[in-house]
């Protein structure tokens, strides 16, 4: 039996707001075991981060924690400033979520890394930087010498996760804390920093908490498991046992909450709606009265698209693929070169007048349900002003009952429709923009990433949502994301994107099995590797 | 950078020429000329001292010429204090606008700053209030307020201080305009760094180099700080451009000879060589301290990189 | 319990400034400041141009002047412009009798002398003797208040503060919205149409900030004359620079929102999108620049008004009265520090405004 390095015990975290007391941890029991890798897995707003926020001594100004956070028989929560110092950093060091601007950007990363090294160990700046660049050795920088004089903004949000991982270790601490460290990253880079993360616990031998919503990683990397819900952990034990016969009503939630089942193919001889040929998209940067010409940025590099009616096509490739841009073009959202083709009628060229009476049946529904919704018209505006557009002649009485009928039809109370966007939850906002599609009783609708900023259990119940909608009114989805789990689930045909080009296309099982394309392969097995 | 600062010293040339040139035909279209004002001078002499001027020639005639002139140098003669050339004028009133100005932007930016710094560091306790409480009214109440109720107390109460005259830069004598200059720009630069600092301070590598165990200092100066000098590092130039060139309502109070009570006066007597004059000293210090702003800027941020 | 009414963000930023008290407080100060600016002058019991040459520079008071002491001296003063002698005063019922002689009779006339004083009133003959070289004349005294003293030039500074305040309120008010109106025009037009226009409209812009821009009031000024109204135009001419970035910035951040291009692929049209969701959520800020803007500009009329470029005599604004005060403070320091009040706590209680609403309008914490 392993000694225990760190043990919560009774954690409490409120934060004083606006509006009163928030408890974010009500009383928690966490203990990691020295060598160890723990995880805590739970949706946003769980207190999961808090919790470890508050035993780091990181907690917002209004936040106050209570209870013993037992380190070498010593309680941090005690713990002065200084006292706390001699071991932040030293002995317990955390990597947060966001690499991009978790280092300081006006400093060197060679700088960075050796300030804390300099400043605990005391070593002297030749001896500082010759553990510098052996920790970027380790954390597989290449060229760690020459990436010593390079600044933050030089180096991709993977590499910077990497010096993140280096400053954390290069002091040989005995406990990691790592805050969802892959959940900003794509899912190829995802992986490698999970087995980075994984060979340097193995070869060094540190305990490691790790953090995450992620049920694929919690399999992936931790022995034990501990799962939070609204500030309290629910369930606890090992990650195995835990998956296989999950006890508490909401593990059972969260590990069926991965969306499940296929999407069957359009009948045979379904007609083709929405048509792209050789489809072009470039973008201009830079470039003005005196200054040098624009660089041209091809954002879509001739791709072809094809959907009939009933067809769901996934679009999968990671940020900066060119997915969205694609869809846009093909809404004619964006001006693009490539013959366009929309229900039988060749739309090329068109223009926003020419464009407008088709727009009713051709919807779509963004990825950021904060964003997407105009913030200072109720949900009922929200959703009808398509019918003002394209209904000039309805009268009110009859958009509101449509109105109604649409709200219904997204499984929201329509009761609520004189409330604003704000008053919304994530998901409900989200279901708000679909109904804003549907009501127009379009054919096709582009979905772009809609459950991307959602949590999983949410996420399922609006994919179940939008499957349902597509059966009773036969409509064509183009659905865009990242998560190659809702694609599988949602669409029949996928096409893989990456740098603007079309990587690999074809049916679920074809593209997601049988990869032939080696980024595919790399997609595939980052994502699903378990 | 060397290519950058010459191309921006280059992109200003056509700037202060379309400066010079809307200032030139605005002064001129309006009514009035230098030697209307006097009364009593006869027509026939008035007329001579016009034709001497080339007062008596086509506004754009006179505009040529005076572009000529200005490109070899010469800023011309004053209209109304006779026998003396701008540039004459000029090497008197600025280098005296230049020190009052210096003195007070040096004095607004060191206090400020740390008048901002600890504020941030105490944010919502007691000195932030007095800190936020100082900067509202140094930038709500107006010089033309401040000024007199300066010479009030500390001149006429006091006797601490003269309130007017230059007496040769005596420090009795600067007192009173370097703190009235000074109090609306440390206001502001307070304020400022207070903002720039309660934002940095709960950035994410702030809390990367907390959870480093870094020590106080190393957090508040070495990465919070030099972060929170950027917007002070955009403000300091065009503010120093205003400071130095000299403050109209500040000289004329205090009685000061500087650039300002010659722009001021210049206007009101019509004295067209010297707001001219004026008015290119002011852009070409808004244009030369802009850049200088940008390579402050540049130099504190290396995600800036110009070439 | 469900509250189906839904709250919009204006409610929201209501309720917020609500609780805001330096907000509030500043906004029944101004309520206060603009109405006593408004009415006051009608119940002050004095002209703002009426010039008591006997009360010349007397400090603020809420005893009625004449003051008792002063009256004796006053009196003889009187008696001796008229070539009298003086032979006794005394005091009844609040009127004063004033026995005088002559060498020759007297004219009945003389009264006048007595009306003429700001001190005294209804002055009228009471008895003379037979030869009309003894007179007793009778005169009320004229009770007057100062509450705020008196100018160099004898004038009630209580009412002429008030005048100066309705100059300066309504200048920044006016020139506020002749600000606001060309920049939001300007700014929006930019920012909406985009592309070669958006760059050829700010390049003119920059210029413009280039210009010194003093010099730049100062040569309007003159250009247009000393005319009260011109100036304000002249002012909003030149401080709609910043509001027309302002809104340029706003409605190309809007622009780029999902929201609106969700209208757009809803198919709605230009001017639907500009209306229903540019222009709602432009109000905000530009509100907030507006509270911003009015002491801007209130300062920038005083700083002429104080060059002598503004408002003329016997007009005035507060920034006339803070000159004036203020090449009198040796010995009437209220001069100066009355305006001085006025203007601050004006410009103190816009800004406190100001502030309140950015904070309810724009929480950064939502």
């Amino acid at each position: 039996m392993k000694k225990p390095v760190l043990s919560l015990k009774n954690i409490k975290v409120n934060f004083d707001t606006m509006d009163g007391k928030v408890e974010a941890v009500k009383g928690a029991n966490i203990q990691v075991n020295a060598g160890e890798t723990i995880a805590i897995v739970g949706e946003s707003g769980s207190g999961k981060s808090q919790m470890m926020m508050a035993a780091m001594g990181l907690l917002a100004a209004n936040g106050k924690a209570t209870g013993e956070c037992e380190f070498e028989g010593r309680n941090l929560l005690a713990m002065g400033k200084a006292e706390l110092n001699t071991i932040r950093g030293r002995k317990i060091s955390m990597i947060f979520q966001e690499p991009m601007t978790s280092l300081d950007p006006l400093y060197t990363i060679g700088n960075q890394l050796m300030e804390p090294i300099k400043h605990h160990l005391k070593f002297d700046a030749a001896a500082a930087r010759k553990r510098a660049i052996e920790m970027l050795e380790l954390v597989k920088i290449k060229e760690p010498e020459r990436r010593m004089r390079s600044y933050p903004h030089e180096m991709s949000g993977g590499q910077r996760q990497r010096v993140m991982i280096a400053m954390a270790l290069a002091n040989n601490p005995e406990l990691l804390i790592a805050d969802e460290p892959t959940t900003a990253l794509d899912v190829t880079i995802q992986a490698e920093i999970l087995e980075l993360m994984a060979d340097l616990q193995h070869r060094l031998g540190m305990a490691m908490i790790f953090i995450t919503h992620d049920l694929g990683i919690v399999k992936r990397i931790a022995k034990r498991v501990y799962v939070m819900r609204k500030g309290e952990v629910v369930e606890e034990g090992d990650t195995k046992a835990i998956f296989a016969n999950p006890k508490h009503e909401y593990t059972k939630a969260l590990l069926e909450a991965e969306p499940t089942g296929r999407k069957a193919p359009p009948v045979a001889g379904a007609p083709v709606i929405l048509s792209g040929e050789d489809i072009q998209v470039t973008f201009k940067i830079g470039g003005g009265f005196l200054g040098s010409p624009p660089i041209e940025l091809k954002a879509v590099d001739h791709v072809s698209v094809s959907l009939k009616q009933g067809q769901t096509i996934g679009i999968v490739g990671e940020s900066g693929s060119g997915k969205s841009t694609l869809a846009r073009a093909l809404l004619r959202l964006l001006p693009s070169r490539g013959a366009l083709n929309f229900n039988g009628q060749a739309i090329t060229g068109f223009d926003k007048q020419t464009m407008r009476p088709l727009r009713k049946q051709l919807q779509v529904v963004f990825q950021d349900p904060f964003g997407s919704l105009s913030p200072r018209m109720t949900a009922g505006q929200i959703i009808t002003e398509g019918l003002i557009v394209h209904e000039p002649a309805m009268s009110a009485a009859a958009r509101d009952a449509r109105a109604v009928q649409a709200l219904e039809e997204v499984q929201i109370d329509p009761a609520l429709r004189n409330r604003y966007p704000h008053e919304f939850s994530g998901g409900q906002r989200q279901r708000l923009a679909i109904a804003r599609a549907i009501i127009l009783k379009p054919k096709v609708v582009v979905l772009d990433e809609p459950t991307s900023a959602l949590d999983r259990q949410v996420q399922k119940q609006i994919v179940d949502l939008l499957r349902d909608l597509q059966k009773a009114y036969n409509l064509s989805y183009l659905f865009i994301s990242h998560d190659l789990a809702v694609v599988r689930a949602m669409a029949d045909h996928i096409m893989v994107m990456k740098d603007g080009k079309l990587v690999e296309q074809g049916t679920p099982d074809e593209v997601m099995l049988k990869p032939k394309q080696d980024y595919t392969r790399r997609l595939m097995a980052a994502a699903f590797a378990s | 950078m060397l290519r950058y600062v010459l191309k921006r010293l280059l992109v200003a040339i056509p700037t202060l020429f379309v400066i010079i040139t809307i200032s030139f035909f605005l002064m001129h279209i309006a009514p009035g000329g230098p030697f209307n004002m006097e009364k009593g001078i006869p027509p026939e002499i008035k007329a001579n001292i016009e034709r001497v001027f080339h007062l008596d020639e086509p506004v754009l005639s006179q505009y040529l010429r005076y572009l000529n002139n200005l490109i070899h140098g010469d800023l011309g003669p004053s209209y109304v204090i006779l026998n003396f050339s701008v540039a004459e004028l000029f090497a008197k009133s600025l280098p005296v606008s230049l020190w009052i100005g210096s003195l007070a932007m040096l004095f607004s930016l060191v206090a400020g700053c740390a008048m901002g710094v600890v504020a941030a560091l105490r944010h919502n306790g007691l000195i932030d209030y007095i800190v936020v409480t100082l900067a509202t009214a140094g930038s709500t109440i107006p010089t033309f307020v401040t000024a007199p109720l300066i010479q009030l107390v500390f001149g006429l109460t006091f006797h601490w201080i003269w309130i007017g005259g230059w007496h040769e830069g005596a420090l009795a004598a600067l007192i009173g305009p370097v703190i009235t200059l000074a109090l609306p720009q440390l206001a502001t630069v307070a304020r400022l760094m207070r903002g720039a600092m309660i934002e940095a301070l709960h950035t994410n590598h702030i809390r990367t180099a907390k959870a480093m165990g870094l020590s106080d200092y190393s957090i508040v100066i070495r990465h919070a700080m030099r972060g929170a000098l950027l917007p002070i590092a955009s403000y300091a130039g065009p503010a120093a451009a205003g400071l130095l060139t000299g403050s109209i309502i500040v000289e004329s109070i205090f009685q000061i000879p500087g650039i300002g009570r010659s722009f001021i006066d210049g206007a009101l007597n019509r004295d067209y060589t010297m707001v001219m004059g004026t008015v290119i000293i002011i852009a070409v210090f808004t244009i030369v301290f802009n850049l200088v702003s940008d390579i402050l800027y540049a130099v504190i941020d290396p995600r800036v990189r110009y070439d | 319990m469900i509250e189906n009414a839904g709250r919009s963000l204006w409610l929201d930023a209501w309720i917020r400034l609500k609780a805001n008290r330096a907000a509030i407080v500043s906004a029944v100060w101004l309520a206060f400041i603009g109405l006593i600016c408004l009415i006051g002058p009608s119940f002050t019991n004095h002209e703002f141009t009426t010039q008591y040459s006997s009360y010349v520079r007397v400090p603020p008071s809420f005893d009625a002047y004449p003051k008792a002491d002063k009256l004796d001296q006053e009196i003889k003063e009187i008696v001796a412009r008229a070539h009298l002698t003086l032979k006794e005063w005394k005091e009844k019922d609040g009127r004063f009798f004033v026995t005088v002689t002559a060498p020759k009779p007297i004219d009945d006339r003389v009264t006048r002398y007595l009306d003429r004083s700001d001190s005294f009133k209804d002055g009228k003959v009471e008895t003379k003797s037979a030869d009309g070289m003894e007179m007793t004349m009778s005169a009320a005294v004229q009770k007057l208040y100062f509450y705020f003293g008196t100018d160099t030039s004898g004038r009630d500074l209580l009412t002429r503060t008030l005048m100066a305040g309705r100059v300066s309120l309504m200048v920044g008010l006016l020139a506020g919205f002749v600000a606001v109106f060309i920049g939001v025009i300007y700014g929006a037009t930019s920012g909406f149409i985009g592309g070669k226009t958006d760059e050829i409209m700010m390049r003119i812009v920059d210029i413009l900030y280039a210009l010194p821009f003093t010099f730049f009031v100062i040569m309007l000024v003159v250009f247009f004359g000393r005319n009260f109204m011109l100036m304000f135009i002249a002012i909003g001419a030149v401080l709609w620079l910043d509001m027309s970035r302002i809104v340029r910035g706003q409605t190309l951040s809007l622009k780029r929102q999902e929201f609106v291009q969700a209208a757009e692929a809803l198919g709605v049209s230009n001017m639907g999108i500009l209306f229903r969701h540019i222009i709602p959520n432009m109000l905000g800020p530009i509100i907030i620049y507006v509270t911003l803007l009015v002491p801007q500009v209130i300062i920038l009329e005083s700083f002429l008004s104080y060059l002598g470029l503004g408002v003329q005599e016997p007009s005035s604004s507060w920034g006339v009265q803070i000159s004036q005060g203020s090449r009198n403070m040796e010995g009437a320091a209220w001069l100066l520090i009355i305006p001085s009040f006025f203007l601050t706590s004006t410009l103190f209680a816009l800004n406190f405004i100001g502030d309140g609403l950015r904070d309810a309008l724009d929480p950064k914490d939502r």
